[in-house]
Parts: structure tokens; C-alpha cells; sequence
């Protein structure tokens, strides 16, 4: 047992000793300690130093509102930015000191990470007295409750005191309290799980540490953090308090630690902090550990209380101790290295100290007064408001269906608490129109009559009035000090929210839990305003940091995004497809073949398809059908072009445009009856069309009969492409009369193909002979399959989209979406035939006619020849006029939108969107290919096949 | 998570909707017989209050219907919410 | 040239063996080539009760319900949208019956059997696995047998049926594109429930 750690205290488990090594030196504690404990019972105060000075920095706190304490944890796997009051100690922990900044791991983090959804009545955060009690109130009438705490056992501020409720220690209250809540089936309690957010409708994130306490055993199948998405009727907030420090000079001295948080560790974890205490305060709440820590043998110095009258009852019970009481007295400043060794201490005479003497001690003890953590209650949307008595901000709006209980709206008294909770969990049941059931409150042991009112003390006076402020630390973890608060307010900062960002007081992990109101104290001093006035930053989820794992939970690898793909996937995969992203779906891209790469593999299909035969896989378009008495009336609305003209069995290209004027997609639609149509979107657009034609159907045309249904899946569909593409189909589908004139361009016919019933279209998109084989999803193995051994003797090629690409870019068919960008018509897409003169009104008709769309320098869809014709142009390139780029501002004149290397043409070509574009043609303009200036002949877009003569085979 | 209430499906996840922009923006009757300026304040121009706002939303990842909304700009609570065919209920 | 003897093939048969070996609580499969139809008619209409008389069952116009009738499922999609369940083969006889009672009056039915797939999902640990990728509340009391929804399951749509919230057992009606995503989600949820713990 070292000097430290006390025999007969503390719930950390003695018979279960664990070593780890903090900064390359091994030590040894106890299950149940965290890091800091374990660190402090090994007599190590100093963690690490300051991110900015370099000065060395020790355990101030016993929770995560620590500014300090940040660690590395390198085993099991390296985790940056943790703080060592919130580490668990597992054997074979390493860890060391940051001085402000983590190493990410280079290596991939190993573990699960994930997310649960739960539903709950009333939800309860923090399961200290408040919390339990809300939680046994609102279980016991039987609501569906949900208990959080961040610690791994309940009892909150109770397992680091000596409280009795109901006549025994509180922990036995505590325990009984956890197992009834345990045993009814409507109630999860969830213990290491922090809420860090609280957003709209009663929605809860928190974070569950699941297996990180268990370091090398923590099994591989279970998640090692979960966040929790909770959704509460009812939400109440028993989230305590932090204390906070008062700052005086050097008050950054190891050794320097909040007094409430000493008498956890020893309460809690068994360990007392030093050998001789000074135990600082503005308040009642220090003396308490003044006289724990003595009790358990430390020798306390003395206590020094700012307030000119120190309470009578605690000052008694000093005295019995042996401990000088010295009211009106301030700590001025400590001296030390690396551990306090002296506190200064003067009187305080109207608020100036006088003269100092100095305190022998390992320890210094500050209490300041108490922050009621009203993080989630300011989150929720609850207003906050000053407490001149406890110089603190708390709740004070009301919350329909939030309530706040505890120490966290400035309850600090344990009878209270345990009445807030009771009265708290009512609030909700009542407002859940639920009854509540009957039982005893808990009644605590008696408490000190408060005497004297807790006395509101930022900082004290610096002595050294030459560097006034200047180790006078603010926020220790940013190196902020009061000089820095008073440059800000120098500087003409009024608003706190400026002043965070000037002096980056509160912007670190903890977000300022010790430091934000004292910050928001100092400015009101130094511009003389109210810190009521000011107000607080604001508080911003998360409370603690969170990982980036945590949040993306399963969603990562093969999960990140759903991968979609058509009943073909496996074929393509085995056939050795390259794939590339369309929108969420998996495409093919190219099939390449041993030893080639993209530009080969390319070229063999686009040959493929010009000469003999090719396939595609074209199920992703997507697929709509349109019912109804009035569908051919609404698709002449949306559709810029006339579809009620189409007969039963025909085909015909459209293109929708926004109001605008601007194409938004394009596609085919079959007319399959009088009544019933079916028509294509592009791959990435099938949900926002969908949505498209629904809005208008449903908000402005509600009168027209007709009803949409996305089909998508329920077609597959191979594009079969070439001038053997008729033979081909000839062979699978005998009873199909497939010649030109029983079946010519643009119709479709059903069929049987490959033994399977099918719709087949004569559509082409690449200016070839061409059909388009739907068939139901669970028949596309069969037909591809069988398309593939028709067209063996053929040489038939599948192919994917890159050679899509170049099919239909030779033919000058934009892609909506890679060739338009929202801002392009179809008459700039020149496409004027797309759209109807006759029909007196569609979706984007009238932009049409807007002086905008008259102009005669809108960018047109051209094609562009490099001169030299192997040079590739990067899609995205900007074009310009001149062989020399001038000085800026450079005119530029358009931009290449898709780029490929021809095998019909034996070359490069590109098409692109040109100022005044077709008044261009034959012109040379000059592309960016890198830092190069290239030249480019503007050209018709149809590039190959002008006169369309394969279209017929 | 915001819950915004489908007026068919009862509150569901923010995610689950699609926004449609200002409501009540009729289509014009006979857009042709517009000027350009007029045909702009259509196409173009919508209010962008803080506060009670008229909006169009569609339940996408569900019913599919679209549906009235009046949400509050500066707080993102939403007030009421109708169907197509009910009038813009009164709030205050 | 002919293919002699088409196969069919269900979204998820490649992944029978990996649906199957899920651990003690959950029970995953695929439920392959169920007759759906989407019917789309007016709740009101004359259509809809010959629609109702032809099928033996009610059109629930509660939403997010479904009623059973016999084999047939009837799932609320929308106030005037219906998708029917019906086993395997059935989709031309339905939709002959459907388009008979439907008559001259406005409607529409559309064959959706190939655009999703089913799986079904059942066990004592069904909820808490539905639980971890869906934002509905899932609670029996809440989601009861006969509950349906549309809804995002992880980050696929797709439609939840409760068939039976005691005895979890639910339908998982998934488009095809998505159901490999989603049949992989589903057992990467089960990992956790797959090894006893220490
Ligand atoms: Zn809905």
C-alpha cells in the first residue's frame, strides 16, 4: 500500500491489482480506478505539460470537466485526446501526456462501433440522487424509462461522499435502487453512457463505452462504443454540477486541484492526493473536504475562505481537527516546479490583498463555487439565467416537456436533490397523463445549515502587478490567462462569444466546463457590465468529445453506402468488370481483358458495338409507370415535347425541363395502352423525377387522373447494340418478326426472348441497330446468359458505361447531369426538336421566351477536335479564345463536359458547352490540358454517322 | 431528429422528407400571357420570412404524398401541417 | 437459340447459407418470388369495395396497417395505395381480378413481384436487431402484429411488416437493388449475438 492509497476506503477492487506504464514508467492500481486515480495513488500529480508554455500541468478534477489531464492511450489501439479522470484502468494500459494535441492511429481501428435506437417515456440523465429518484418515481407507475450515467456504477456525486439516506450509507440506497430499476421489464439502465447531444422532439445521442474498460480482453464481437438515438416524451436532466477553480497566480502548479474533487478520490477510489493540504474557498462546500481529508489523516494546513465570515459550524468542526480557519483571506499565488510546495496567502482588505505569507503544502484545494452543468437544458433550447447568490448560470425557462432536478438547477443540497427528482419525474408522468404510484421518498441524513452565502470570486489580484495576469490561468488547457481576457477586452471585445474566439478560452475538449464562466466573470469586470447581461457561449453538442467512429458507427466499409445493383452484379463480377459509382449503383465501367487496361478495353468494345455486337447491362435507368385516364395529358405538362400523340407500341424520346426552362432529365417513355405508359429516367434521377411529376400531380394538377409507380427493380434490362444485334435477337427470340419493317425504330413489342416473357424496345443509344430486352428481374441471369451464347459466333462484347460514353458521344447525345449543369436548355443543347411548337403550354415553356434565353452568347453544346488527335482533354477544362492566357481576367468561353478517345474516329474528342457555341464551328479555341494551352476545333456535336444511316443495321 | 408530423404516417424523422419550397406559389393560368418580369417573380422570387412560413413537403420515404406545412424559420417547429385539399389552417 | 429451361432467380439466393446461419435469437431468410401488386384506386370509389368483394378482404385505410386475408396480405402504402402480398405465381390471376372490379373507374395495378424481395426476420433478438438500424418504435405495444411501414432501414428504404410483435417475426420488403446491402447490414448486426460473451 503505498503513501497514498488508503487501506480501508474506496471501491476500487483490491484483490484485482493492475499495471500499466503512463510516460514509459510502469505502475500499478486497482480495477476501478481510472487513470487519474491511479496515477494520483502512485503520488503522480504532473501529467503532462502545456500546449503553449510548456509548464507543468496536474490532475485538477476527478470527471471529464478536467482541463489538464489529456492522454494518449496506446494499447489496445492508439486513441488521441482522452482525459485521464475519464480512462479506466485495464491492465496493460499505456499511456502518456499530451500537451494539447493527439496522434491519429495510421492504422485502421479494428473495432465495432454501432448504434441502437430506443424509444422511452422518460428519459433520465445522470443517475445520481436526482436522477434515481425521477427514474424509481417514473418506473414504478410503470412508464417505459431510460436511466444514463457516464460512470460505470450509479450514485453520481454520492460515490465520492459519506452521505447516509434512509439511516444507511446512500450506496446501499444507491444499489437498491439500480436493482429495482434493473428488474422491471419497461427500464434500461445504462451505465458508462454519456449523452452528449440533446436535439429536437426529445432526441437524445449518447455515447455508450462499451468495452473500452475491459482494454485487451474486450471481446471482438461486441461493439466497443455505441451511440445511443434516444427519443424521450419526457426528458429529465439530473446532470450535477462542476465546481470551479478561482485563479490566482500560478495557479497551474500540480498539486492545484478542485476540493470536491479530492475527496472523491478519496472517498471513491481510496487515494488521498498529498501529505499537507491548503484548502481554498468561497464557499461551504471546500470544508467538508477539509475535514474528510483529515479524517483520513492528511494534514490540513489550513482553510483559507474569501469571505470575511467563515460559517460557524464548519469552523467548529475545523477546530476540532486542529484546523486554522483564516477568513477574509485569499491564495495570491503558489511557488513549486513541478508540484506546489507553498501557497501565498494574503488578506483580503477591500479587495486588495495585503501582505502575503506563505503555507507549506503538496496540496492546494480550491473550490470557487459550483457550475450547475446545464449543457443538454441550453441544447434543448432552455433559457438560462444568472444566479447573482450562486454566481452561476441556471435554468430558468420552462420547458414543456424537459424538466431539470438536482444540482444541475442548483440544488445542492442532498435533500433537495432527492425531492427534485421525485417532484421532476411527476412533472413528466403528469405531463405523460400517467399516475403517479405510491412509495416513501428517500430521506437523507442531516446537513449543515449553510450560514454564510457562497461568495462570488473570479480571480484574485495578482501580486505581480508588472505581469498582471499573466500565469494567472483561465483556461489551463488552452494556456489562457486573465491578460489575455483583458487583451480581448482591451482589444474592444464586448460579447463573450468574441472573446472565446480571441483568447480560445472554452474551445478545447473540456469546452470550457471549469473556465467559460469565469471568462464570461472577467469580461463583465473589465467592461464593467453585467455577467447577466453578457450571458454564456453557447452550449454546443457534443458535452464530450466523441469519436468520428462512434458517430459513423456501421456505416463504414462495405456499409458506408448502400452499393445497389441489378440482378446481373454477380455475372459482371465474375465476367471481372471494373466498377464505377453511378449515384449509389454499381456499374459496370469496363470489361477488361488479361492485360489490358481502360483506353484498350474501351476501344475493343466501341469497336465491338460499331461492327458487330455488344450488351449492356441497362437495368439502373430508371423506371416509372404512369396510369390513368389523364397520363398522356400530364406527360404533354412535363415532358417538353407531345407524348399524346404516341401510339400504343411506340416510343418516344422527352426531356423535362424545371420551370426555368432548364433540362432536368431525359429519357424514353413506351406508350404500353391508352391509358398506361412507361417511361425512363436517368440512373442517378429515378427518385427525384418520381417526386418531380408526384409534386405537380398532387399540388397542382390534383384533378388529373393518373397514378405513378416507380418499377425500377422490377425490369431488368440489356441493351443489345451493332449491326449483328438483330441476328442476335432473331436467334433468341424466334417467334419475334424482327426485320425493320415489322419492327422498326422506336416501337416495342412483347415477346418471349430467351424463354422468358419480354418487352423489347427498338431504341438506340449509340446511333446503331439497336433493342433494348426488358425482362422481369428474376429472369436477367437467363437472358444475358442466353444473349451472350447467341452472339458467341458474333465475337458479341459486353460492355459497360465507359464505352456507353463514347457510343453516345459520337453521336452527340448529351448525358443531363454531366453535360448540363441546371443552367442549360435543350435549345442550347440543340435539341430544338425536343421541343413543341404546337402545344400551348408545358413545364419551362414560358422561360423559353425570357430575353435570357434569347441571347445569342448562351453557351451551346458543341463537339471539339484536338488538333493533335491523341490528346486527351480533361473533362472540366476551361476554353479559351486566344493561344496565350492574358492577364487576369481571363474570358472564358465554356468548358469540355465529356471527353473520350474515338475508336471510330481513330481519335480524341470531346464535347462542350461554348459561348455562342454554334456560330463557333470550324473555329479553333484553345483547351487547358494542365498548364498547357492546347488548340481544339469546335465542330457539330454528332460526330460520327451524321445522316444516321446505321440506325437500321 | 427533428419529427416532422406526416399528416398520413403521424411524426416521423426529418430524413424521411423532401422539401418542396414555398406553398401556395399557384402555377400561373396562362403563364404565355405573362410579362417577363411577372413570369420571373413566379419562377424566381418567394418570401423568406422568419417565422410562420407556408411550405411544401413530401413524405418520400413513405406515403409519397405531398402535404402543407407551416414551420416556424426561426425555430424549425413545425406549427400545423395539412393536406393539399384542406385550407391553410390559422396560427397565430 | 433458346434457353430450354429459364431459371429464375431471387435476389438473395447466393447469400441462403450465410441468411442461415445467423446465431441463437435470430432467424433470417429469404421468403423468394411472392406475388406483389401495387394497387392504387380511390378509397371511396365503387372500385374499391368490388375490389374488396373480389379480394376477401378489406383495403385498410388505416395508416401503416395491414390486414391478412387467408394468404393474402393487404399493406397500406398511401391513402390510395395498397401493395398485395399473395404467394408465388399469382400476379396474373390477381391482376385479371384486380382490373375486372376495378372496371371503368380510375385505378391502377402494376406487377411489383421482381421490384422488391422479402425477408423475413424472426426471433427473440429480431426487435433489438431492427432496432439498431430503424428509428420507429418497434415496441409491441407501439408496432403491433399488423403494423407496416415505409421507412429507412440503416440506409435503405424499405417497407416493415410486423407479422407478428410478440413472437417477433417481421417482413422485410426490400427493392431488389438494395437487398444485398441490406441482407449484408442485417447479418453484420447479427456478429454481436454470435459469439457467447466472455
Ligand atoms: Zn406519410
Amino acid at each position: 500500500m503505498s503513501l497514498y492509497r488508503l487501506p480501508d476506503r474506496g471501491r476500487v477492487d483490491r484483490s484485482t491489482p493492475v499495471t500499466f506504464t503512463y510516460n514509459g514508467s510502469p505502475y500499478t492500481g486497482y480495477a476501478g480506478d481510472t487513470l487519474a486515480s491511479a496515477l494520483l495513488a502512485n503520488g503522480v500529480h504532473q501529467v503532462t505539460t502545456s500546449i503553449k508554455y510548456g509548464r507543468p500541468r496536474g490532475i485538477m478534477a476527478a470527471g471529464p470537466e478536467d482541463p489538464n489531464a489529456l492522454v494518449q492511450v496506446e494499447t489496445p489501439f492508439p486513441e488521441p485526446m482522452l482525459t485521464a479522470t475519464t480512462v479506466e484502468l485495464y491492465d496493460g494500459l499505456v499511456a502518456s501526456g499530451l500537451s494539447g494535441q493527439g496522434r491519429l492511429a495510421t492504422e485502421p481501428d479494428p473495432a465495432r462501433y454501432d448504434a441502437m435506437h430506443q424509444h422511452c417515456d422518460v428519459l433520465v440523465v445522470g443517475a445520481g440522487p436526482a436522477g434515481l429518484t425521477a427514474a424509481l418515481t417514473a418506473a414504478r407507475s410503470g412508464a417505459r424509462v431510460v436511466l444514463l450515467d457516464d460512470q460505470p456504477e450509479a450514485g453520481g456525486s454520492l460515490l465520492g461522499t459519506t452521505e447516509l439516506i434512509d439511516d444507511r450509507p446512500a450506496l446501499e440506497w444507491v444499489e437498491a435502487a439500480v436493482a429495482e430499476l434493473d428488474s422491471l421489464p419497461e427500464v434500461r439502465v445504462l451505465s458508462r453512457t454519456t449523452a452528449f447531444g440533446f436535439y429536437d422532439d426529445g432526441f437524445v445521442l449518447a455515447l455508450e463505452r462499451r468495452t473500452d474498460h475491459l482494454g485487451f480482453a474486450a471481446p471482438e464481437h461486441l461493439s466497443r462504443q455505441r451511440v445511443w438515438r434516444l427519443r424521450a416524451k419526457h426528458v429529465v436532466l439530473a446532470t450535477g454540477a462542476h465546481e470551479r477553480p478561482v485563479v490566482f497566480a500560478d495557479n497551474d502548479r500540480p498539486g492545484t486541484m478542485l476540493a470536491a474533487s479530492a475527496r472523491t478520490y478519496l472517498h471513491r477510489y481510496g487515494v488521498r492526493c498529498g501529505q499537507r493540504a491548503v484548502v481554498f474557498t468561497t464557499n461551504d462546500s471546500a470544508y467538508q473536504a477539509a475535514v474528510d481529508l483529515a479524517d483520513a489523516g492528511l494534514e490540513v494546513a489550513a482553510v483559507i475562505d474569501a469571505r470575511p465570515q467563515s460559517p460557524a459550524g464548519w469552523a467548529a468542526e475545523c477546530a476540532e481537527r486542529g484546523i486554522e480557519v483564516r477568513s477574509g483571506h485569499v491564495v495570491t499565488g503558489t511557488t513549486g516546479h513541478e508540484r506546489v510546495i507553498r501557497a501565498h496567502v494574503a488578506q483580503l482588505t477591500d479587495g486588495r490583498p495585503q501582505l502575503r505569507s506563505g503555507i507549506g503544502c503538496d496540496l492546494l484545494l480550491v473550490s470557487g463555487g459550483w457550475n450547475p452543468a446545464v449543457h443538454l437544458f441550453s441544447q434543448a433550447g432552455g433559457r438560462l439565467s444568472y444566479d447573482d447568490a450562486l454566481g452561476a448560470f441556471v435554468p430558468s425557462s420552462s420547458l414543456e416537456a424537459v424538466t431539470v432536478a438536482g444540482a444541475a438547477r442548483g440544488t445542492f443540497q442532498l435533500d433537495g436533490c432527492l425531492a427534485d427528482g421525485g417532484e421532476a419525474a411527476q412533472r413528466a408522468l403528469a405531463g405523460l397523463g400517467r399516475p403517479t404510484a405510491g412509495g416513501t421518498p428517500p430521506r437523507p441524513s442531516a446537513a449543515h445549515e449553510s450560514a454564510e452565502r457562497p461568495l462570488t470570486l473570479w480571480t484574485v489580484p495578482d501580486p505581480d502587478e508588472q505581469h498582471a495576469g499573466a500565469t494567472q490561468f483561465v483556461d489551463l488547457q488552452r494556456d489562457a490567462t486573465v491578460a489575455d481576457v483583458l487583451r480581448a477586452t482591451g482589444a474592444g471585445l464586448r460579447s463573450v462569444e468574441h472573446v472565446k474566439r480571441y483568447t480560445t478560452i472554452g474551445t478545447a475538449h473540456d469546452q470550457g466546463k471549469t473556465s467559460g464562466i469565469i471568462s464570461s466573470g472577467l469580461v463583465a469586470q473589465s467592461v464593467r457590465a453585467g455577467i447577466a447581461d453578457l450571458g454564456t457561449t453557447t452550449f454546443r453538442p457534443p458535452y464530450t468529445p466523441v469519436s468520428f467512429a462512434a458517430l459513423a458507427g456501421r456505416d463504414r466499409g462495405h456499409l458506408h453506402d448502400p452499393e445497389r445493383v441489378t440482378p446481373l452484379h454477380l455475372l459482371h463480377v465474375a465476367a471481372g468488370a471494373d466498377f464505377e459509382d453511378v449515384g449509389q449503383w454499381k456499374r459496370p465501367r469496363y470489361f477488361p481483358r488479361a492485360g489490358e487496361d481502360m483506353d484498350t478495353a474501351v476501344l475493343r468494345e466501341c469497336r465491338a458495338a460499331r461492327e458487330s455486337v455488344a450488351m449492356m447491362d441497362a437495368s439502373t435507368l430508371g423506371k416509372i409507370e404512369v396510369e390513368g385516364p389523364d397520363a398522356a395529358e400530364l406527360l404533354d405538362r412535363l415532358y417538353t415535347n407531345l407524348m399524346s400523340s404516341l401510339k400504343v407500341g411506340f416510343i418516344r424520346y422527352g426531356v423535362m425541363c424545371g420551370v426555368d426552362g432548364m433540362a432536368i432529365d431525359d429519357g424514353t417513355v413506351m406508350r404500353l395502352a391508352d391509358d398506361r405508359f412507361l417511361l425512363t429516367t436517368t440512373t442517378g434521377n429515378a427518385a427525384k423525377i418520381l417526386d418531380w411529376m408526384e409534386e405537380w400531380l398532387q399540388t397542382e394538377w390534383p384533378d388529373l387522373a393518373v397514378r405513378l409507380t416507380s418499377v425500377t427493380e422490377q425490369w431488368a434490362t440489356v441493351a443489345l447494340v451493332g449491326p449483328r444485334s438483330r441476328d442476335v435477337l432473331a436467334l433468341v427470340a424466334p417467334e419475334l418478326a424482327v426485320d425493320n419493317d415489322s419492327f422498326p425504330f422506336m416501337t416495342w413489342r412483347e415477346a418471349m426472348v430467351a424463354g422468358v416473357p419480354a418487352r423489347v424496345c427498338r431504341i438506340s443509344f449509340s446511333g446503331e441497330l439497336a433493342f433494348e430486352v426488358n425482362v422481369s428481374g428474376w429472369d436477367a441471369v437467363t437472358l444475358w446468359e442466353a444473349l451472350l451464347a447467341a452472339g458467341e459466333s458474333y465475337g458479341i462484347t459486353a460492355y459497360g458505361t465507359e464505352t456507353m460514353h463514347v457510343l453516345r458521344a459520337e453521336k452527340g447525345y448529351p448525358i443531363i447531369g454531366q453535360d448540363t449543369d441546371g443552367t442549360v436548355t435543350p435549345q442550347d443543347l440543340g435539341m430544338s426538336w425536343v421541343v413543341s411548337k404546337k402545344k400551348p403550354d408545358f413545364i419551362g415553356k414560358r422561360s423559353f421566351a425570357r430575353a435570357e434565353n434569347q441571347r445569342a452568347d448562351r453557351k451551346h453544346l458543341v463537339g471539339l477536335l484536338p488538333v493533335q488527335r491523341d490528346i486527351l482533354l480533361p473533362e472540366g477544362a476551361q476554353l479559351v479564345a486566344d493561344p496565350q492566357i492574358g492577364p487576369p481576367p481571363v474570358r472564358m468561353l465554356g468548358h469540355v463536359t465529356s471527353s473520350y478517345r474515338s475508336a471510330a474516329l481513330e481519335a480524341t474528342f470531346a464535347l462542350a458547352l461554348v459561348k455562342g457555341g454554334r456560330d463557333r464551328i470550324g473555329q479553333t479555341l484553345y483547351s487547358t490540358v494542365g498548364d498547357e494551352l492546347v488548340p481544339v476545333t469546335v465542330a457539330e456535336p454528332v460526330l460520327y454517322d451524321p445522316e444516321g444511316a446505321r440506325r437500321d443495321g | 431528429m427533428q419529427l416532422i408530423p406526416c399528416p398520413w404516417c403521424g411524426p416521423r424523422d426529418e430524413v424521411e422528407f423532401h422539401y418542396g419550397g414555398a406553398a401556395h406559389v399557384a402555377y400561373p393560368e396562362d403563364p404565355q400571357s405573362l410579362t417577363d418580369e411577372d413570369w420571373a417573380r413566379y419562377v424566381f422570387f418567394r418570401d423568406n420570412p422568419k417565422g410562420p412560413f407556408a411550405e411544401r413537403w413530401c413524405h418520400t420515404a413513405s406515403c409519397r404524398r405531398w402535404f402543407n406545412a407551416i414551420r416556424d424559420t426561426a425555430t424549425h417547429q413545425v406549427l400545423a401541417v395539412y393536406r393539399m385539399d384542406e385550407a391553410k389552417p390559422v396560427t397565430s | 437459340m433458346t434457353v430450354d429451361h429459364p431459371q429464375r432467380r431471387s435476389p438473395l439466393a447466393h447469400l441462403t447459407a450465410e441468411l442461415a446461419a445467423t446465431p441463437v435469437g435470430v432467424s433470417l431468410s429469404e421468403v423468394p418470388f411472392l406475388t406483389q401488386l401495387n394497387l392504387r384506386v380511390d378509397p371511396l370509389g365503387r372500385a374499391a369495395r368490388a375490389v374488396e368483394e373480389a379480394l376477401g378482404a378489406t383495403l385498410p385505410t388505416a395508416a401503416n396497417t395491414a390486414v391478412a386475408a387467408g394468404d393474402l396480405d393487404v399493406l397500406w402504402l398511401g391513402p390510395d395505395e395498397w401493395l398485395l402480398v399473395a404467394p408465388e405465381g399469382r400476379q396474373e390471376s390477381l391482376e385479371k381480378s384486380l382490373r375486372q372490379a376495378i372496371g371503368t373507374e380510375h385505378g391502377a395495378v402494376v406487377d411489383l413481384s421482381a421490384h422488391r424481395t422479402t425477408v423475413e426476420l424472426s426471433g427473440a433478438l429480431a426487435r433489438d436487431l431492427l432496432a439498431k438500424g430503424c428509428s420507429l418504435d418497434l415496441h409491441p405495444a407501439v408496432f403491433t402484429t399488423g403494423s407496416c411501414a415505409q421507412l429507412p432501414l440503416a440506409q435503405a428504404p424499405v417497407l416493415l411488416l410486423a407479422r407478428d410483435s410478440e413472437m417477433p417475426r417481421y417482413w422485410l420488403l426490400v427493392r431488389t437493388s438494395f437487398a444485398p446491402y441490406v441482407a449484408a447490414w442485417l447479418l453484420d448486426a447479427c456478429v454481436e449475438y454470435a459469439a457467447s460473451g466472455p
